[in-house]
């Protein structure tokens, strides 16, 4: 369905903004902090940072938080109750400001959580949260949207795409049924939007590779280990890229709180060298090379293959927040041009 | 009323806890609701996530067959935080359960065949399964086969079982431990598992092979069922990656593209030599 | 840089090491890690004010370690790693050549008490500026520190890159991923953040070399080098000790001395 074409100046998203609020949703937006950029929960438009590239962290926290409790229980007298989460009780979600890229993320992660069995908690969080994407009027060296599918004014996933289009003015396109509820909801907020066209808004974005040569490389590449061991050598093993991935999704199970307590998902990161480790002793990836392989086998090749999605949207998160620069789009490249 | 939640386990009533070795328990357990115990099926192979309220979960094979209904039993060894949590338990205690998870031994597809189980150490429980469940429909099978072997005597798992399958005259029983691991007493053989099993020579026209033990024996064992003339196709094997949620969504037991929880955790040899080795 | 470059050459055609671990050009004008191995790869070398990272981290990382002898550009703070790494007994004498730019020129230091002589000769202090920086910690009442560091813990996401960066931070199974018993809660949420953060401080307070790669790894920028600062301050006040200065040192968080001052514990 074509989505429909609105406009929104600022004064009005800002009343949207605290309309959200007053009707009890939460607003996650880029908010400055220190020389950082991240998303936090915000108050007012003036707190949203409306002048970056792109953000820390991505907003997947909205859907999936870094805790958050599964089920809680409760010990007595050898007996155990077990208490479900009540997702009717989880708040609804405006993220506000997030990138197209990021958009796109949310079926990655959907891939990921529902692709055998559906995650209820996963779902639900989803169903309750509405994204109003900005467009990007720029990129840097690090973006590669348009080589794994996306675009800085692509629709996809959003439920409504806002373009800055100069002189405090937004084109507003209204995606998806959620983004036509929001938009019903804000009534004359959004005012037609008469010859606008965001193509000159946009920043351009060069396609770099092509994810389908990537993965058939990477099929030939298991076994390549000294060009793993050569591309992963000054990894340091942390988890910061998978932790501000919008598509990573590793998680972990933990308990807490005793007898009566509850059971906990938090993430997790396929980087660390304990991950995989098994209670024998035995690690079947015992090395850093072949944490990074998995890293790009599973983004690249098996979830294309297993789940029909991409696990990268190309918004340079990983890239950016890496403390000894291994640059993604660099080891890609790497991967598209080694001879097997 | 069952967990609509994929996470959230089935209460599960410790029926009886029996001490394998020192450091290896069996518990039997039975659903606290009945209800979810008559409703429960899984076959052979098949695994589950076992929790300790409090502690947490940890993840083992079904190791009583599907033919005994009422019940299922976990064997495990204390190793870590939810194991220990999980070995101080007494009967009457609740622990929960997740499951059944993962693929199957495809027994239907065995029958009229000569089946040869080859086990190490605590690697006997997933094969259990599998054995009492042919032993339960033993007329439909060939010669059935057992090379069990364990570092030393005080190793041995299910040492009841084993005793009733040496007794019995329509399996052939082998035990084995490791040279030094015996006791004046033991009747059994010395040496490793692969090295015996050349020895005991097993029919090996139209023969299954399970092979489940520590990642050496497998290594060593692999070839000598090549020289009995076993096709990869027939020999078939558990991998044993760690897991966390069992379902294919936490991302740690995959090796390459196949997920151990649901493509697995059983593999034939022909299955794993197509396979990346991240196992 | 052509010293560097020269020597790196000079010491991989003669293979007196194995390989330079040293910096090269990375991403938007940045500086990384590179390893060369060969002569011509020398070319590559830089060093300039964009070179931050701490390379000893390097030294303890076994994927490097088994390339063979390493020759490693060391800043200040990588020396005192390294004399550090010497009195943990995790680096051997004469199993590395630091190199130490000095001005354009290059000082090769082959051995731990070159190292300590090259180290000696400069100011390792905290400088006027971190002093101020920590005194308005310590001007500040205790229930203002406490919800600034809950504020900024509270942003922690157990990523570790503070704790990966850390050429110190070498143990093969951290205290964190010890769980029986659990001493650290795993989740990032505000007791587990404030807990982990804390442990890391303090298992490196009388260690830490103030090298500030923590706090540069931090994808969202907690100011760790605040809390090693002031463990070092301390450190130095208390014990009169100070890290990474010689290669045969007593840890002063870990050797009981009959005269230690117990006068701070209260």
């Amino acid at each position: 369905m074509e989505s429909e074409k609105r406009s929104i100046e600022r004064g009005a998203l800002s009343r949207l903004v605290e309309q959200w609020l007053s009707q009890g949703k939460r607003v996650l937006a880029p908010m400055h902090s220190g020389d950082k950029v991240d998303f936090a929960w915000v108050t007012s438009l003036d707190d949203v940072s409306l002048d970056h590239v792109q953000t820390v962290q991505s907003p997947k926290t909205a859907v999936f938080p870094r805790v958050e409790e599964l089920f809680s229980f409760r010990s007595a007298d050898g007996r155990v109750e077990v208490r479900e989460r009540d997702l009717g009780a989880l708040p609804e979600i405006v993220v506000l400001g997030l990138r197209p890229c990021d958009a796109a993320a949310m079926a990655a992660l959907g891939a990921i959580f529902n692709w055998d069995a559906p995650d209820r908690l996963f779902s639900a969080r989803l169903a309750r949260t509405t994204l109003v994407t900005i467009a990007c009027s720029r990129a840097d060296e690090h973006c590669f949207c348009t080589s794994v599918g996306g675009g800085p004014g692509a629709v996809a996933g959003s439920d409504i795409l806002l373009t800055d289009m100069g002189q405090g003015a937004y084109l507003a396109e209204i995606v998806s049924a959620k983004g036509r509820e929001a938009a019903r909801a804000a009534g004359p907020l959004f005012a037609p939007a008469p010859g606008m066209d965001k193509e000159s808004r946009l920043a351009t974005v060069a396609k770099a590779f092509s994810p389908d040569a990537i993965a058939a490389a990477l099929e030939r590449m298991f076994d390549a280990g000294g060009f793993w061991e050569e591309q992963s050598r000054r990894c340091v093993g942390c988890g910061a890229c998978a932790y501000v991935c919008p598509t990573c999704a590793c998680f972990d199970i933990q308990d807490e709180g005793g007898i009566s307590g509850q059971r906990l998902r938090c993430w997790d990161s396929c980087g660390f060298g304990l991950f995989t480790l098994h209670t024998s002793g035995h690690n079947p990836r015992w090395l850093q090379s072949q944490r990074w392989r998995q890293r790009l086998m599973h983004k690249f090749a098996y979830m294309p293959e297993r789940q029909q999605a991409l696990g990268c949207v190309g918004c340079g998160r990983c890239s950016r927040a890496c403390p000894v620069d291994m640059n993604i789009l660099e080891h890609l490249r790497a991967v598209a041009e080694a001879k097997p | 009323m069952s967990p609509t939640d994929l996470f959230q386990p089935l209460l599960m009533k410790i029926e009886q806890v029996i001490e394998e070795t020192p450091d290896v328990r069996t518990l039997r357990l039975a659903f606290a609701d009945e209800r979810q115990g008559r409703e429960f099926t899984f076959r052979t192979g098949q695994f589950g996530e076992y929790s300790v309220f409090g502690e947490g979960e940890c993840t083992f094979c079904i190791a009583s067959p599907p033919t005994r209904n009422g019940f299922i039993e976990c064997t495990f060894r204390k190793a870590g935080r939810v194991t220990t949590a999980l070995a101080g338990l007494e009967p009457g205690e609740t622990i929960g359960f997740r499951g059944p998870y993962g693929n199957i031994f495809p027994i239907q597809d065995w029958e009229r065949k000569n089946l040869l189980f080859i086990a190490g150490g605590i690697a006997l429980p997933p094969m259990r399964s599998v054995i009492w469940n042919v032993l339960d429909l033993r007329d439909r099978y060939g010669d059935i086969t057992i090379v069990y072997g364990a570092r030393t005597v005080a190793d041995l798992v299910y040492k009841r079982e084993l005793a009733e399958w040496a007794a019995r005259p329509d399996i052939k029983l082998v035990t084995t431990v490791d040279p030094g691991g015996e006791t004046p007493d033991w009747k059994g053989e010395i040496g490793f598992v692969p090295a015996v099993l050349d020895k005991a020579a097993p029919a090996s026209r139209d023969t299954i092979a399970v092979v489940c033990g520590p990642p050496v024996m497998i290594k060593f064992t692999f070839p000598v069922l090549a020289r009995l003339g076993l096709a990869p196709k027939s020999i078939f094997t558990t991998l044993e990656n760690r897991m966390k949620c069992g379902v294919g969504k936490c991302g740690r037991c995959n090796t390459g593209k196949y997920f151990v929880c649901k493509d697995g955790p059983v593999f034939t040899l022909a299955q794993l030599q197509g396979m990346p080795q991240e196992y | 840089m052509n010293a560097l470059r020269e020597k790196a050459r000079e010491l991989l055609a003669a293979k007196t090491v194995q390989v330079v671990i040293g910096y090269g050009r990375g991403s938007g004008g940045s500086a990384r890690a590179v390893f060369m191995r060969a002569p011509a790869q020398a070319a590559e070398l830089i060093f300039d004010a964009t070179c931050l990272q701490n390379l000893a981290v390097y030294l303890m990382k076994p994927e490097v370690r088994k390339l063979g002898k390493a020759a490693l550009v060391a800043t200040p703070a990588a020396l005192r790693t390294i004399l550090q790494l010497a009195a943990e007994n995790q680096v051997a004498d004469n199993s590395l050549l630091a190199l130490a730019p000095v001005g354009e020129d290059i000082m090769p230091l082959a051995t731990f008490a070159a190292i300590e002589a090259h180290v000696a000769a400069a100011d390792h202090d905290l400088s006027a500026a971190e002093g101020a920086e920590l005194g308005k910690f310590a001007a500040m009442g205790l229930e203002e520190r406490r919800r600034f560091w809950e504020e900024q813990f509270s942003r922690c996401l157990k990523c570790y890159a503070c704790r990966a960066a850390c050429p110190l931070c070498y143990c093969t199974r951290c205290t964190v991923e010890c769980n029986q018993p659990q001493w650290i809660p795993v989740p990032a949420h505000d007791l587990g953040n404030l807990e982990w953060n804390v442990m890391r401080a303090m298992h490196l307070a009388g260690r830490c070399v103030n090298c500030g790669d923590c706090s540069r790894a931090c994808p969202v920028g907690i100011p760790l080098y605040l809390l090693n600062q002031k463990l070092i301050s301390d450190v130095s006040s208390v014990f009169q000790a100070r890290s990474g200065m010689a290669a045969r040192s007593d840890n002063a968080m870990s050797t009981f001395k009959p005269n230690d001052p117990e006068d701070f514990i209260r």
